[in-house]
């Protein structure tokens, strides 16, 4: 190129290792481009905030503000869902339950709710924690599972209670109970096993059949689920120890706050269609 | 004369690089290509028919439904008479395949006659050139006025032409938006002024579009701004049939004098015809292969004529290879390579768009399994596993159905109506549970089938692959 030029095209002056800077205009769109920018510029400052002032900025024609923006767009989603949450707050949990939509609708409206109140113990999906928070979907209740159950459980919080065998027992008997709660799950109790638990006083609150005691909290130990894991271990230290106990070193905790206070008794009515239908709700 | 016009005025500038090889107009002057008759003016024309339809497509009904809508908002695409829901899209990375393959097979065969008959660039630009000579009239006046001052004369002609251009605008933009509405309601909302705002910024780009580049970049949008036109040069071989002018025959070029000896001349009498009615700027006498070239045959016809009147055999300018312009023999098209390839890519698309369409299951099901927890133990000692089932009933009236699951002895579904009523292209997602014993799995995880069926009709049905979840063993 700069053979051909030579001569031809006047040049700057500059001029590095035989190349040299011709005087040629840039292209015509590019100095279209170039001017529109600009024009582009006042536009937008007209237009838009642009300008920082000392204490303010300069707010544009239009009054855009992203802030705005985002507002306005909560204000659309709100509006979606207004005649959604109005409906929902004159349904009852049995009516919301029979109806897909409106369940789906509540489904999708709980699931912060869930995830900000419920999920740091009961995790996310109410899969609960191994041995320490129950889990949610399966069809074990201690409290009860009906919709009322639920209810009130979130709603004024529960308080497990378990007395310490620990000193009121030896190690034998200790031993036989431990044995006993294991084989009344698998079913294969003794007799003797049947004894001891009733001389204890096991039975005051998990029932003489084992099945446990819904108004008390006490769990069915004929089933397979544990509350605190269903190792042997586990299980002496859980009669050792007892649930609950003041002063006692090592006692099981199972404490559920009470949500009265925190949330509006329509959420409260929303997480229980949510619990109730995670995988074990009961009916009366 | 002109050539060496060009010359002195393009001095350091772009048409430099092109000096050396053959005269390119990169947009310096307007062409004012003459308007000749003959058989490719006339294939161009009926090429018109096409992109009228595409005008008036949108507006046409069948039975009420329109023949054409890409209803994005509602996700469906309607097209004579199916209905195309996302979940079938794929068939359109076929359609765009084959569209491809037709583009190079035809390229390979005979250029760029893409560009030259059908590319709506060239169509919009022949209509707006078609309008531009019956208001300013021949190629003369034209430069002419393009040089006159602004006179009343001027400004009439030119209000006359750039009213109908932007009315064609006007027309192209509204039929493009309306394969994406209703095109009646969209008519009455651009009529009441109450079109939404994507209506209106597609109707505007969509007439500065037209008529920017039909009525003023023309033959420039093809040079420099379109790919294709790049692109199409590489698929071009010696076997690809393109307007050339037959050297050995023409030269040397020169004029018929009379009591001359004319005996030593070429066919080529330098009537300059080919050049005044190219479209683009081309002198299709330098070489046959030109960037500039859009290979419209408008050339072909021009020299045809004057070959004619002066009693010499047509095809001097004719869609001819460069090998049989050397004077060697030409392969049959059916045993050029990339011919054959070309054409098995595109018959491979084509099976698989009929085999698509003929297969788009009236029903769709997506079972998802629940992630956390994979698996609950209940009471009993069973295991449950959940599972959401989405339904999408493409049919377009309400279907009921029965969902099954198998693979798992004893498990039934859990959390489903035996009877579910599907609306018409309306999913309602379900949680549903599955449970059985663990001694009933073969393993830790074993596969399941849903199936969904409907009541009146077994041959509806859909089946969709999950798993069932147990403890680790």
């Amino acid at each position: 190129m700069a053979e051909n030029n030579q001569n031809k095209t006047p040049d700057t002056g500059h001029e590095w290792d035989g190349i040299r800077e011709l005087t040629n205009p840039p292209p015509r769109w590019w100095n279209i481009a170039f001017i529109m920018s600009f024009v582009w510029l006042v536009a937008y400052i007209i237009i838009y905030p642009s300008i920082p002032l000392v204490n303010d900025y300069t707010k544009g024609v239009m009054g855009w503000s992203a802030l705005q923006e985002y507002k306005d767009a909560v204000a659309k989603n709100d509006a979606v869902r207004a005649p959604y949450i109005a409906k929902l707050e004159k349904m009852s949990a049995e009516e919301i339950l029979g109806d897909q939509e409106m369940k789906n609708f509540a489904d999708s409206y709980t699931k912060a709710l869930f995830g900000d109140r419920c999920a740091s113990c009961h995790g996310s999906n109410g899969q609960g924690v191994d041995d320490m928070f129950p889990v949610l979907n399966d069809d074990d209740w201690l409290y009860g599972g009906t919709l009322q159950d639920i209810t009130d459980t979130i709603a004024d919080g529960r308080l497990g209670f378990m007395s310490a065998f620990q000193g009121q027992l030896d190690e034998a008997e200790l031993g036989q109970l431990a044995d006993f709660v294991l084989n009344v799950s698998s079913g294969k109790a003794t007799q003797a096993g049947w004894d001891a638990y009733n001389n204890a006083g096991c039975s005051g609150c998990h029932a003489e059949d084992a099945t446990g005691n819904k108004w008390v909290g006490a769990p069915n130990l004929t089933d397979s689920i544990w509350r605190f894991g269903g190792s042997r271990d586990e299980v002496l230290h859980t009669i050792k120890f007892g649930v609950n106990q003041d002063g006692v070193e090592g006692t099981r905790s199972g404490v559920m706050p009470g949500f009265s206070e925190v949330l509006s008794a329509n959420d409260i009515k929303l997480l229980t269609v949510r619990v109730w239908s995670l995988g074990g709700g009961q009916t009366e | 004369m002109a050539e060496q016009d060009k010359k002195t005025k393009s001095a350091g500038d772009i048409g430099d690089i092109y000096e050396e090889v053959h005269v390119v107009n990169v947009g310096g002057e307007t062409i004012h290509a003459k308007r000749v008759s003959g058989r490719f003016r006339r294939y161009k024309d009926l090429v018109w028919v096409f992109w009228f339809s595409y005008l008036i497509l949108p507006f046409l009904r069948i039975g009420g439904e329109q023949v054409v809508l890409f209803d994005i908002p509602a996700r469906q695409f309607h097209f004579f008479g199916a209905t195309i829901y996302p979940q079938d899209i794929w068939m359109l990375t076929f359609a765009l395949i084959l569209l491809a393959m037709m583009l190079f097979g035809i390229t390979a065969i005979a250029g760029r006659i893409f560009c030259g008959f059908f590319c709506f660039q060239t169509v919009w630009t022949d209509w707006f050139v078609w309008i531009e000579e019956k208001i300013e009239g021949s190629p003369l006046q034209r430069r002419k006025l393009d040089k006159a001052p602004w006179n009343s004369e001027k400004i009439t002609k030119r209000g006359i032409k750039y009213a109908i251009w932007s009315l064609i605008s006007l027309v192209t933009g509204i039929s493009f938006a309306a394969y994406f509405m209703d095109s009646y309601e969209l008519l009455e909302d651009l009529v009441t002024f109450d079109a939404h705002i994507a209506a209106w910024v597609t109707l505007l780009s969509f007439f500065l579009g037209t008529f920017i580049l039909a009525g003023f970049m023309r033959e420039q949008v093809c040079f420099w701004l379109c790919p294709y036109a790049r692109i199409q040069s590489v698929m071009v071989d010696r076997d690809s049939i393109i307007p050339s002018y037959d050297i050995p025959r023409g030269e040397p070029r020169g004029r018929l004098k009379k009591g001359v000896d004319n005996e030593q001349k070429g066919d080529c009498v330098d009537c300059n015809q080919c050049v005044a009615v190219c479209p683009t700027g081309v002198d299709i006498r330098q070489s046959a292969l030109q960037e500039g070239c859009i290979m419209c045959g408008l050339c072909v016809d021009a020299c045809d004529k004057v070959m004619e009147k002066i009693d010499k055999p047509k095809g001097l300018i004719r869609y001819a290879s460069d090998n049989e312009i050397q004077g060697q023999v030409q392969p049959p098209l059916m045993r050029r390579p990339r011919v054959l390839i070309y054409l098995a890519i595109s018959l491979a698309s084509i099976l698989a768009i009929v085999f698509g369409l003929a297969s788009i299951p009236p029903l769709e099901m997506h079972v998802v399994h629940e992630r956390q927890p994979l698996y609950v133990k209940m009471s009993d000692g069973s295991i449950q596993n959940s599972y959401t089932i989405k339904i999408l009933n493409k049919l377009p009236e309400p279907l009921d159905v029965k969902v099954t699951v198998n693979g798992v002895e004893g498990a039934n579904i859990i959390g489903l109506p035996d009877i579910l009523t599907l609306q018409s292209a309306k999913v309602i997602p379900y949680t549903i549970r599955i449970r059985a014993k663990q001694d009933d799995m073969a393993a830790e995880r074993v596969p399941v089938y849903f199936k969904v069926e409907a009541l009146n009709d077994p041959t509806i049905n859909e089946e969709h692959e999950s798993f069932f979840a147990g403890p680790a063993r």
